[in-house]
């Protein structure tokens, strides 16, 4: 089993990079301690290729809130609208994995768009551990994990 | 034609970075459609292998979504914008219920003419067994409902009633049968339908639904159906299911006119948006004086059982945000657009009850002094009788209906319909002829207000308590009841 892609494996891919600020990685840890044993689900917003923003948004599923999230169009707006508003671009969205691991899910596969960024991170009893940022392929066979970097100190 | 289509950030790399492009077609159909033969990449982002829209698509024309017009149907007018805004969904690894559903090779081959529709197919089977319903009321609207309901898979259905099965409901209750007459309607309701499909769990609950009980009973239930037969119930189901976040398939007849709707989902309006005062007592009289045909609940209720089926899943277009209107009589269909309705008291954005009321005294049928009958002068049955017996001077009059005289009268009595009634008291015999008046209906409810009307014209008169029905089942049994 292949630790770095869900789905039919690859072998060309070469990990793409996603940047983040310090205090957006701390948004997202503490968004998933927070909702906590619930999904929590948020935007990301980039400037200048560096993820300046992540932006908590409401987790509407109708499917169970422990094991799902859902933004609607009406939320997909709303972070779209955000991310202009602070003169970034809309580029991905994060959400939490309570009690299991930070790997997509197949219904994550499913259900994901191209040319985002998905983070997820996931949280073990309230405490929030391995974040991790994937890609979806192309021909939606299956995601590719990226890397993901925070600048620390200066 | 040619529209403008907004494509979201995500696409954008399969339109050459463009935000937005210029496409042909009279339909959102046409549209995608051509969209997909210009951009080819966009199609398996958007259309999933059996050709159906993604569910995380979502398609608007201008502000509205096209789940809520008439989907790749829905016409196109010069200069309308189409958008496709995604939905963001996934979730941690999990066995789903509809996993854990699986349809035995039996179930394959009694529901084959639902699997080979690709909109329903064996997820959608999967969800119908999964998926629970529960009727208010085994009756006219009941009846089908429910037999459809459970011919369709539907895995749990409840039913909540209290009453035993008369022969006058047989003319539409089709759960019933003629062996029937006599039994509770759940009993008969529960064997009939696991006749017909013994695989469906038949639940039921012999008690009145009341604001004490209602949010227990329906709590863990996909769909109530609503086929009361009074306001103050029709409040509290929907009030309930309000408050409770579970759709209402919503459904009522009078005469030859039925009506139906779903209410309370999440964004749709409720029975309150509609009607948000019930109407005074009395003014709308029920199916039992004012009668019905019997096929039109068939019709209602199937239309009831179609929405709970569609609600659960979760496809097709259903009645939120529409109320139909069926006429039997002149065989036609119309439809009204309801909103929601934000100053609605429950499921507005500032909501004033949050918690189930006093339905009976909401819909003035209580407290008892505002019951139309009482506080008349009343007579019963046997009194009239003993007078009759005696040949005590008397006037008897019925201001029921010419066509309810032909079914059933009392004798000696004069008929004239209390709607006459204004225009006609110079009839009735003066004072002087000391002749007292008794007035009679079906049941004791118009005779009161007739009671009442030749009081304000200083006639005094006696109401015939339980009206013709009383007479005949204490009096003269050999006479029919309607």
């Amino acid at each position: 089993m292949s630790e770095t892609s869900i789905g039919v494996p690859t072998e060309t891919a070469v990990a793409r990079t996603t940047t983040l600020t310090i205090e957006a990685l701390q948004a997202i840890r503490e968004h998933g301690a927070e909702t906590f044993p619930y999904e929590c689900c948020g935007a990301l917003i980039e400037h200048e290729g560096v993820i300046v923003e992540a932006f908590k948004m409401e987790n509407t599923t109708s499917g169970g809130a422990a094991r799902r999230f859902r933004i609607g169009p009406d939320g997909y707006r709303l972070a779209d609208k955000r991310a202009r508003d602070i003169g970034g671009s809309l580029v991905g969205f994060y959400h939490s994995h309570p009690n299991e691991p930070a790997r997509p899910s197949a219904y994550d596969l499913e259900h994901a768009w191209p040319n985002l960024t998905y983070v997820i991170i996931s949280v073990r009893a309230g405490v929030p551990e391995d974040i991790t940022v994937w890609h979806l392929r192309d021909d939606r066979s299956g995601f590719d994990k990226g890397e993901l970097k925070w600048p620390t100190g200066s | 034609m040619a529209h403008r289509v907004l494509i979201p950030t995500p696409l954008r790399p399969y339109t050459g970075q463009k935000d937005a492009v210029e496409v042909d077609g009279g339909t959102v159909g046409e549209v995608l459609s051509s969209l997909t033969t210009s951009y080819a990449d966009l199609r398996r982002h958007l259309y999933a292998d059996d050709g159906k829209l993604r569910h995380f698509v979502n398609v608007y024309v201008n502000d509205d979504d096209i789940r809520y017009l008439e989907r790749d149907a829905t016409k196109l007018k010069d200069g309308d914008v189409i958008s496709i805004v995604p939905s963001v969904a996934g979730g941690a690894p999990v066995t789903s219920a509809s996993d854990a559903t699986e349809l035995t090779n039996a179930e394959v081959q009694r529901y084959s003419r639902h699997l080979i529709l690709p909109e329903v197919g064996v997820d959608g089977q999967k969800k119908l067994k999964a998926g629970s319903v529960l009727c208010i009321g085994a009756g006219g609207l009941g009846s089908p409902a429910a037999l459809y309901l459970a011919a369709a898979g539907v895995g749990r259905i409840g039913i909540v009633d209290f009453d035993a099965v008369d022969s006058s409901n047989l003319q539409r209750q089709i759960l019933h049968g003629t062996p029937d007459v006599g039994r509770s309607k759940l009993q008969s309701a529960k064997d009939r339908l696991s006749a017909l499909n013994p695989e469906v769990r038949v639940e039921t609950f012999e008690t009145r639904l009341t604001s004490a009980n209602a949010l227990d009973l329906f709590r863990g239930y996909d769909v109530i159906l609503d086929g009361t037969d009074n306001f103050a119930t029709r409040y509290l189901v929907n009030d309930a299911c309000v408050l409770l976040g579970i759709p209402n398939a919503y459904g009522s007849i009078f005469r030859f006119e039925g009506q139906a709707s779903v209410f309370a989902t999440k964004h749709g309006p409720c029975y309150r948006c509609l009607y948000p005062e019930p109407p005074p007592p009395g003014l709308v009289p029920s199916c039992a004086e004012g009668g019905v045909l019997g096929v039109l609940p068939g019709v209602i209720g199937t239309i009831q059982a179609t929405e709970s089926i569609k609600l659960i899943l979760g496809a097709g277009s259903t009645l939120v945000g529409r109320l139909l209107l069926y006429d039997a009589w002149g065989m036609r269909f119309r439809e009204l657009k309801l909103r929601r309705d934000p100053e609605c008291p429950v499921c507005g954005d500032n909501p004033t009850v949050k918690q189930l009321i006093d339905y009976e005294e909401f819909c003035g049928v209580k407290p008892v002094a505002a019951v139309p009958g009482s506080g008349v002068p009343e007579t019963t049955v046997e009194e009239l009788k003993a007078r009759m017996d005696a040949q005590a001077p008397f006037y008897l009059l019925d201001v029921r209906e010419p066509h309810e005289y032909q079914i059933a009268r009392i004798p000696g009595s004069t008929l004239i319909p209390l709607g006459q009634l204004g225009s006609r008291y110079g009839e009735l015999p003066p004072a002087s002829a000391g002749k007292e008046i008794i007035i009679h209906c079906k049941s004791g409810v118009r005779s009161a207000k007739a009671v009442n009307l030749l009081k304000e014209h200083g006639i005094e008169a006696k109401n015939l308590k339980g009206g013709i029905l009383a007479w005949i089942d204490r009096i003269d049994p050999t006479q029919a009841k309607y």
